[in-house]
């Protein structure tokens, strides 16, 4: 079998990459979209992208404090996200639109 | 072997983060949103995390994102219209998010060298419990405390959600 040009574990490097990835892709969801729920989802993915590191960190250290930090940020995004789609619901029945560009009462 | 399953569950979550970003109805994104989640809990199990693991199937992947598609479906979401933005952000934001990447990349694979490599089953304390253990005895207070936030979540929710409108 010819050896393949890529180590045969991954660096620790490339699981922090791949957070700093997704975690750029939540940032340009969040700007970009137009779409409440689509805004919100992009938080959950910057989120994602914390824990991953989080974990990471936990394996480079060997101490399960990672683990519990990623556990608690799962938790506080299971409040947010009951608490969040419930202030969108409200913002439906109110405005029939998602749009964020349509809710700017606040704007000026 | 571990290199190999990195780089195909890599390549998945990157390429479900980016069709979350790119598609243009909602549902296409939380369901690449779940793909994401679950790649992600197969790079936890190489880290060696096998709570978290399971945690983010069940919590991430199971609870809250059937209450996204709840929403989405309750709310009738339809296809975004395409926005009109500036010209620095229509042709500017592409290359300045990949130099972000690129500059920070370059930080990481700079500060950790690469000869400290993951493998599967070198870290051991990711198991119920050890998790168990650290989250009743040093962070029992902050475990506590959710339990109270939780409470509060649930409150907000159904106080917002059961309002009338005037």
């Amino acid at each position: 079998m010819p050896q393949l040009p890529i180590p045969a574990s991954p660096p620790i490097a490339w699981y922090l990459i791949l957070s700093v990835i997704l975690f750029a892709l939540g940032v340009a969801g969040f700007l970009f979209r137009r779409n409440i729920i689509t805004v919100f989802m992009s938080i959950e993915l910057m989120l994602n992208a914390v824990n991953l590191s989080f974990v990471t960190f936990s394996y480079k250290l060997r101490q399960v404090d990672g683990h519990i930090f990623s556990f608690f940020v799962m938790v506080v995004a299971a409040a947010e996200a009951a608490v969040g789609l419930a202030i969108i619901l409200t913002v439906f029945k109110n405005r029939q639109t998602l749009e964020i560009d349509e809710v700017s009462s606040l704007k000026n | 072997m571990d290199s190999i399953l990195f780089i195909v569950f890599a390549g998945i979550a990157v390429l479900c983060g980016l069709n979350l970003v790119l598609q243009k109805h909602p549902i296409s994104s939380a369901l690449s949103l779940v793909g994401v989640m679950g790649s992600l809990a197969v790079l936890y199990l190489l880290l060696g995390g096998e709570f978290i693991a399971m945690a983010q199937l069940i919590v991430y992947a199971g609870a809250i994102m059937v209450l996204f598609v709840f929403v989405i479906m309750l709310l009738n979401a339809g296809t975004e219209p395409v926005s009109k933005r500036r010209l620095w952000v229509t042709y500017g934001g592409v290359p300045l998010m990949a130099a972000g990447i690129g500059i920070g990349a370059y930080v990481l694979q700079r500060s950790f060298p690469s000869t400290e490599s993951v493998k599967l089953g070198a870290f051991q304390g990711g198991g119920a419990y050890e998790i168990g253990k650290k989250l009743f005895e040093t962070y029992v207070l902050p475990f506590e405390i959710t339990s109270v936030l939780i409470l509060v979540a649930i409150i907000g929710a159904i106080v917002l959600a059961s309002k009338e409108v005037n």
